[in-house]
Order: structure tokens, then C-alpha cells, then sequence
């Protein structure tokens, strides 16, 4: 139930005094009602459940944290190839 | 930089943050992921086969389905059952054993139960059936909780008036304080549901991480998400520490989302709930504030209070505190199965029992 999925906000429009985007799922497009993100502009991504946009990605966040899990990685790679040196 | 689920399920970077699992924990810790949908996500990718032997991944009760109690499913069956009245609900709720019957067995004998994706399709239906009487069945937690909150305030703009909720919301925080208070608890340290903090951000896991001195950490939901959150909630268990850490920041910020949560303020207020198999926890449900009660199903519909029977052979309250797992339960695969569910865990998509059926059988 909790399940939310992450869509890229193709269009923003109004639909009988609701406010709706069309998201884009990778291979499907639908409605999704984003009256609890209005902040959310075109191109952006948005965490949905329910039909409903959760909250908007934070790109520089994704980022961050991907590369503070690739470091660690290569921290660990190191560690194996020492072991194995020794 | 988008939200690639190629990074996020990348083998070899899931891989490497178990090593590092490894190569800190010295001692047993039991975590528990308190999503339902978390559980199902650890077990289609096998993270619990990756953790060292020390690691048990103790499961939660944030399966809405399967906390929704028997009465309120009662309750979802009595009223669909009344003639000129269309009964919606996620899909997931009906096939959830009441006393004898389900939602399914009630459309099988003539009454109009029809399933939505969201509380605003079954608005529509409302909307496009003046005559009916159409009714949302509200259960979930933090993440339902505005949709339909937003879907009532739409409803009362359009003043819509043939449509209401069977409200049975809940909500995570006093279910961590009634697990966290039980003496028979194990949890020694906890991943937040990634999508409920979406929504509630994690400012209110302060106060409890301090009060059980317990860390807590904002968990996503894909393998590497998983991972991570095991991670950092192992490095502060190893450490001694107890905070709350967010290793999904990239959906979630310690204030939330600040239009959802007026918005859930706006139409709901906190009130004692009943959770199937664990019992009554104080201002753990939503209801609805009284400017909003005319959207209440219970006041709409004059219902009979029922006696409720359990399944005898049913564990589901033990499942879903974390006490026993889906295979101390005699009746697992046998007399409980997806297909014949006695308890609701055995249902949902979330629910553990379902989970190991589904995923640890293959492995044996």
C-alpha cells in the first residue's frame, strides 16, 4: 500500500479544480493529482501513491548519495585487494 | 542525475555495501523494517540472505491491510451489502477474511464492491452515480492519509454528497511506541518507512529514538535503499548511538511535506484505533474532525454491531509485532495460504506471511 512510484512530470494542468500532472512512468503516462506538491514544475520527478504526488525529488540528494556509495565501494574494493595482497 | 532504478538495484554496489555490514558487526542485532512493502522488497532480492548471521531483519507491522481490524472490515461488509450503495477499496482489502465472509464473497452474492486505485476514482464514481450511495473504504497509513483527506476536500468544494469513507487510518509513531513498550519486545533498532516519511517527514521519531534510546533510520525501498538504511542503523548499534539518521534524503526531509500534512490536519484529527491482531493503541487512527463528520460512513449507514471471531489458528498479532515470524506459524502453507488466507499478512502484498510464501519457498 505504501508503495510509491517515481514519474517525471510531463505536464501540469487543471482538471475540474484539481490540480493534475501527467506523469511519465518509463513506459506509461497518467494522471496524477498533485494538489499536495504544488510546488512541482515540468520535468521533475515526483514519488506517487495513489494517484496522489507524494513529494518531488530532491536531485542533488540522489546524487550525493550515490556517490557517497560508490566511495564506499572503492573503499571496500581496496580493502579486498589488500587482503589479498598480503 | 534522474531516479534510475538501474543505480538503485545495481548488484555489485548492494554487494559492497554488505560487505561493509560485515566488516562492522561484531555482535547480534535484531532491526526491524516496519514497512510491509519494505519486507516484500528484502525478500524478492534476498538482502537477508546477504546479512551476516548476526543480522535478523525483524518485521513490522506497517501492513495496513493487515492491521485494519475485523470490525472495520465488518463494518466494509455491512455496508456494501445495502442495496443502492457502491462500496470501493484498494484491491488488496478484499480478499482479507471478516468474521466468515470477504468483500469478494459479498460481490459474489450481489453486492456492488468495486475496486479504485485511488480515493479520487472513487469520487468519480460518486460523482457519475447521483442515485448511489458510494463509499471509500479509508484504510492506510501516513501515505493514504492525504489523498484521501484531499479527496474529501474535493468532494465537499464540488459538494458531492453521495459520497463518504469507512475511516481507518493509522499511523506509524504510536504503533513504534506499542511495539517499543511491550516487555517481550526484540527491536533494538528500526528502518522508517521511506514513504510515510515522504509525507511526515521524521521530526517525530525524535522524541522516540531519545526515549528508547534506539536509532531509527528513514529507509527507501529499493536493494541499495535497504542496504544503506541496514547500514547506518549497524553503525550507530555499533557505535552506542541513537539517532535518527535519513538514508532516503533524496524523498524525504526532516520537516516532510508540509501541504500534506495541513492538509490530513485540515479533515483528520488523532483517535484511539483498534489494529487487528495487536489491539487497541491510543490516538494511533485518523477520523474524521467534526466539521467534516457528514462524510463519516458510520453516521450515513445504521450498521449492527457483530460478534468478531479470529481464526484459532491464526498467528497475525505475533506476526505483526515482530514477536514470531511467518514460519513459526503452524498453519503457514497449509491451512493458510495466499489463495485460503486465515490472517491478513497472508493477503496483502505487504503482509509477511504473503512475502515468505511467495519468495522463501522458492528457496528451498
Amino acid at each position: 500500500m505504501c508503495l510509491g512510484i517515481p514519474g517525471k512530470v510531463m505536464k501540469i494542468y487543471e482538471q475540474d479544480g484539481i490540480l493534475m500532472a501527467s506523469v511519465d512512468f518509463g513506459s506509461v503516462e497518467q494522471a496524477v493529482c498533485i494538489a499536495t506538491t504544488p510546488e512541482v514544475t515540468l520535468g521533475q520527478y515526483v514519488l506517487v501513491h495513489a494517484g496522489f504526488a507524494l513529494n518531488v525529488l530532491s536531485d542533488t540528494e540522489a546524487e550525493e548519495t550515490l556517490k557517497i556509495l560508490h566511495d564506499l565501494q572503492e573503499f571496500n574494493a581496496r580493502l579486498t585487494e589488500e587482503d589479498q595482497t598480503q | 542525475m534522474t531516479e534510475s532504478p538501474k543505480n538503485l538495484r545495481d548488484a555489485s554496489l548492494t554487494k559492497a555495501i554488505m560487505a561493509e555490514i560485515r566488516r562492522i558487526t561484531t555482535q547480534p542485532w535484531n532491526i526491524m523494517e516496519i514497512c510491509g512493502g519494505q519486507t516484500h522488497a528484502i525478500m524478492q532480492y534476498g538482502l537477508d540472505q546477504l546479512l551476516p548471521p548476526e543480522i535478523t531483519l525483524i518485521h513490522g507491522p506497517g501492513c495496513p491491510v493487515c492491521v485494519t481490524s475485523l470490525q472495520a472490515i465488518e463494518q466494509g461488509l455491512q455496508i456494501a451489502s445495502q442495496p443502492d450503495v457502491i462500496f470501493t477499496s484498494f484491491g488488496d482489502m478484499l480478499r482479507v477474511p471478516g468474521n466468515q465472509a470477504d468483500l469478494f464473497t459479498a460481490r459474489s452474492q450481489g453486492a456492488d464492491v468495486r475496486v479504485v486505485y485511488s480515493p479520487l476514482d472513487s469520487l468519480k464514481i460518486a460523482n457519475a452515480n447521483p442515485d448511489k450511495q458510494v463509499v471509500f473504504f479509508g484504510i492506510g497509513f501516513e501515505t493514504t492519509a492525504p489523498t484521501i483527506a484531499s479527496t474529501i476536500l474535493t468532494a465537499k468544494k464540488a459538494g458531492i454528497t453521495n459520497f463518504s469513507i469507512l475511516p481507518a487510518n493509522v499511523l506509524v509513531p504510536p504503533a513504534m511506541h506499542a511495539i517499543l513498550s511491550n516487555p517481550a519486545n526484540r527491536v533494538q533498532g528500526f528502518l522508517a518507512a521511506g514513504h510515510v516519511c515522504a509525507v511526515m517527514g521524521y521530526h517525530e521519531y525524535l522524541p522516540i529514538a531519545e526515549q528508547y534510546q534506539i536509532p531509527i533510520v528513514v529507509t527507501g525501498f529499493e536493494p541499495v535503499d535497504l542496504a544503506t538504511g541496514i547500514l547506518m542503523t549497524v553503525q550507530q548499534l555499533e557505535s552506542g548511538q541513537h539517532q535518527v539518521a535519513n538514508a532516503y534524503p533524496r524523498f524525504v526531509t526532516k520537516e516532510g511535506n508540509q501541504v500534506a500534512q495541513s492538509i490530513i490536519a485540515q479533515v483528520f484529527e488523532p483517535v484511539d484505533r483498534q489494529w487487528r491482531g495487536i489491539g487497541a493503541i491510543p490516538l494511533s487512527g485518523l477520523g474524521l474532525r467534526p466539521e467534516y463528520a457528514s462524510f463519516n460512513a458510520l453516521t450515513r449507514f445504521e450498521l449492527t454491531q457483530t460478534p468478531l471471531n479470529e481464526s484459532p489458528l491464526c498467528i497475525a498479532g505475533q506476526v505483526l509485532s515482530g514477536v514470531a515470524k511467518p514460519l513459526d506459524c503452524p498453519a503457514f502453507a497449509r491451512e493458510c495460504t495466499p489463495a485460503h488466507p486465515l490472517g491478513a499478512p497472508m493477503v496483502s502484498s505487504e503482509g509477511a506471511c504473503a512475502a515468505y510464501y511467495r519468495y522463501h519457498r522458492t528457496r528451498e
